[in-house]
C-alpha cells in the first residue's frame, strides 16, 4: 500500500508512481475502480462500488469493515473465484492462497492428508509431498498431529491446519477472510504472533479481512477502512507502531479509538442510505 | 509440539501398548455381543413358551430345539442353498450397483435428467418388490433373468438415491476450498465430491442390499426357478410339502444371512466411515 495519508478514496485513474526499484514498486495486487453487483433489476445488490486499491509485494494489508462492506466479495475477486462487473483486478503472482473463517478442512483426510492434497493439486511431485507437508505442519506447530483427523482437533488447531494448507499452495499472495473470527481471544492472540512470524520469515503478501479494529492494527502494515452498502474504500491508515506488536498495547488502543470513530461514521452513513 | 500445545491440547492420538489394545478389542467385542446373545436367548425362550402353551399343535409350531437340531443335520444342504441364493443376490446387487451408480451420477449432474426422472427414482423405491415378480415371469419366464430383473429393480433406486443425495449434500464450503486449491472438473469430483458423498453412498448401498435381498427371496418364492435350489425355493417347497420344520429352518437361515450381511458388512463399513469423517461422537460409542 502506498502511503496516502489524507485521501479517503483513491482515484481510479491515479497511477502508482514508480519508486526506486521498478519491480519492487509494482503492486502485486492492483484493483482498479472495481464495481461488483449481484442480481438484476429491483433485486440488484451493489456489493462493491468503485474500489481502487494497490497492494505492494510483501505487504500486510488489513481490510476492515462492518458486515455488508463487500470484504469477502473483494477477496473472491482477487482469488479469481469471481469476476468484477466493471473495473480491473490484476494479480501479479503465480498463485493466491485463500483461507476462510471456517477452516473448511476435508474431514476424510488426516491433517497431513489435507496439506498433501493441496501440494498434489499444486503439482508437487509425489515423493516431495510428505516431507513438505510435515515441514509446513511444523511451521504451524502441528507436527505431532499429522495423523489426526480434523474432527479430533480444537478450533485453533483446525485453523492452523487450514493455514498450513494455504501455505502449501506456495502462493505469493495469501488472502485471509476473517480466519480467526471464530476463535477464542487467547488462541487468536497466539495465532496473531505465529502469523506475523510466518509473514516476516516468508515475505508473503497478506490481505487480511477482519471486522475487529484491534486485530487489523495488531497485524497490518496498513488498514483499509471499507464503508458498507455499497462497499467502497473510506480511508487508508498506515500503521507505524513497531513490531512485534501487542493487541493490548496503548498504541494499538489509541489508534483503534481513532479508527473506530471513523468506522462508526461510515457505518452510520451506510445505514442512512 | 511446541509451547503452543498447553492451552488447546486435546487427547493426542497415542499409540496404546499392544496387549492393552487386544484387551480393549476383546472387551469391545464382548460388549457388542452379549446383548445380541441375550436377545437370541429371549426369542428362543419365548418361542419355547408358545410351544409349551399348546396354542398350536407341536407339528405346526415345532420347538426351537427340534428346529435347531434339524438345521444342524441339514447343514450341508442348507449351506449349499444359502450360497446359491447369496450368489444370485451378489450377482444382482453388482449389476444394480453399476446401473444405479451410472443413473445416480447422471441424475445428480444433469439437470434435465433430474427434472425428468429424479422423483421417479424415489417412487420406484416405494414399489413392493413382490409386485415386480409377475412381470419378470412374463418377460423372462422361469429363468435367471427373472431373479436379476427383480433384484436390480429392487436395489438400483436406493443405490442411485444414495449417490444423488450424497452429491447434493456436499458442503458448498468444501467445494469452494477445493476450487481454491485448484480442484476443478474431474479433479474436484475425485478429490472433493466423491469422498464427501461417500457416507451417503454407503448408506444407499446398505439400503440397496436389503431391498435386493427381499426382492430375491420374493422371486425365489414365487417364480418356479429351474436348476439350483436356493433358500427361498427351499422355503417354498417345505411349505408346499407341509414340512413345518423345514419352513422354520429356511426362515432362520434367511434371517441369519440378512442380519450378518447387513450388520457385519454394511454396518461395519458405515460405522467405520462415519467415525473417520467425525460424523459420530467417538466418546459416545
Amino acid at each position: 500500500m502506498k502511503p496516502f495519508s489524507d485521501q479517503a478514496v483513491r482515484a481510479a485513474s491515479s497511477p502508482v508512481p514508480p519508486t526506486g526499484l521498478e519491480a519492487q514498486a509494482r503492486p502485486v495486487v492492483s484493483i482498479g475502480n472495481v464495481t461488483k453487483s449481484f442480481g438484476s433489476g429491483n433485486q440488484r445488490v451493489v456489493a462493491l462500488d468503485g474500489v481502487t486499491l494497490d497492494v505492494n509485494r510483501g505487504e500486510f494489508v488489513c481490510l476492515l469493515g462492518a458486515s455488508g462492506c463487500g470484504k469477502s466479495t473483494l477477496l473472491n475477486l482477487v482469488a479469481g473465484l469471481d469476476q468484477p462487473t466493471t473495473g480491473t483486478v490484476d494479480v501479479h503472482a503465480q498463485h493466491t492462497g485463500l483461507m476462510f473463517q471456517d477452516p473448511a478442512l476435508f474431514p476424510w483426510l488426516t491433517v497431513r492428508g489435507n496439506v498433501e492434497l493441496a501440494l498434489k493439486l499444486g503439482g508437487v511431485p509425489r515423493s516431495e509431498r510428505r516431507p513438505r507437508a510435515l515441514e509446513l505442519l511444523e511451521m504451524v506447530h502441528l507436527g505431532d498431529f499429522a495423523k489426526a483427523r480434523p474432527h479430533e482437533l480444537s478450533g485453533g488447531m483446525r485453523q492452523r491446519t487450514a493455514l498450513a494448507r494455504a501455505l502449501a499452495q506456495n502462493a505469493d499472495v495469501l488472502l485471509m477472510d476473517e480466519p480467526f473470527g471464530a476463535l477464542d481471544a487467547m488462541t487468536r492472540d497466539r495465532l496473531h504472533d505465529e502469523l506475523e512470524e510466518l509473514w516476516s520469515s516468508t515475505g508473503k503478501t497478506i490481505i487480511f479481512v477482519t471486522h475487529n479494529v484491534r486485530e487489523a492494527i495488531r497485524l497490518g502494515d496498513c488498514v483499509v477502512l471499507l464503508a458498507s452498502r455499497p462497499g467502497r474504500v473510506a480511508a487508508v491508515y498506515d500503521v507505524t507502531i513497531p513490531r512485534p506488536r501487542r493487541i493490548d498495547s496503548p498504541e494499538v488502543a489509541t489508534m483503534a479509538a481513532t479508527i473506530t470513530d471513523q468506522l462508526r461514521e461510515v457505518v452510520g452513513r451506510g445505514s442512512d442510505r | 509440539m511446541a509451547v503452543t500445545a498447553d492451552l488447546e491440547v486435546i487427547v493426542p492420538p497415542t499409540a496404546a501398548p499392544a496387549d492393552s489394545r487386544a484387551k480393549k478389542l476383546a472387551r469391545r467385542t464382548w460388549d457388542a455381543t452379549w446383548p445380541k446373545l441375550l436377545a437370541i436367548a429371549i426369542v428362543i425362550l419365548a418361542w419355547q413358551i408358545v410351544v409349551w402353551s399348546h396354542w398350536k399343535r407341536e407339528t405346526l409350531i415345532p420347538s426351537p430345539f427340534t428346529v435347531l437340531d434339524h438345521l444342524w443335520q441339514d447343514r450341508g444342504d442348507m449351506t449349499v442353498s444359502a450360497w446359491i441364493t447369496l450368489g444370485r443376490g451378489i450377482q444382482g446387487f453388482l449389476v444394480a450397483v453399476i446401473i444405479g451408480g451410472v443413473l445416480g451420477l447422471a441424475v445428480a449432474r444433469i439437470p434435465v435428467l433430474r427434472a425428468a426422472i429424479g422423483s421417479m427414482i424415489t417412487g420406484l423405491q416405494t414399489m413392493p418388490s413382490v409386485a415386480w415378480v409377475p412381470l419378470a415371469i412374463i418377460l423372462f419366464r422361469q429363468g435367471a433373468g427373472t431373479v436379476l430383473f427383480v433384484v436390480v429393480l429392487g436395489a438400483a433406486p436406493s443405490i442411485a438415491n444414495g449417490i444423488i443425495n450424497g452429491i447434493d449434500n456436499v458442503p458448498p464450503l468444501l467445494l469452494r476450498a477445493g476450487r481454491v486449491l485448484g480442484a476443478r472438473g474431474i479433479s474436484a469430483l475425485r478429490h472433493v465430491v466423491i469422498p464427501a458423498a461417500l457416507p451417503s453412498v454407503v448408506g444407499g448401498l446398505k439400503q440397496g442390499w436389503s431391498f435386493a435381498w427381499r426382492s430375491l427371496l420374493a422371486a425365489e418364492l414365487i417364480a418356479n426357478l429351474p436348476g439350483k435350489i436356493g433358500i427361498g425355493q427351499r422355503l417354498n417347497f417345505a411349505a408346499t410339502a407341509i414340512d413345518y420344520i423345514g419352513v422354520f429352518e429356511s426362515m432362520i437361515v434367511i434371517l441369519i444371512i440378512g442380519i450378518l450381511v447387513d450388520s457385519l458388512l454394511f454396518g461395519t463399513a458405515d460405522r467405520a466411515i462415519r467415525r473417520r469423517y467425525g460424523l459420530i461422537d467417538a466418546a459416545a460409542t
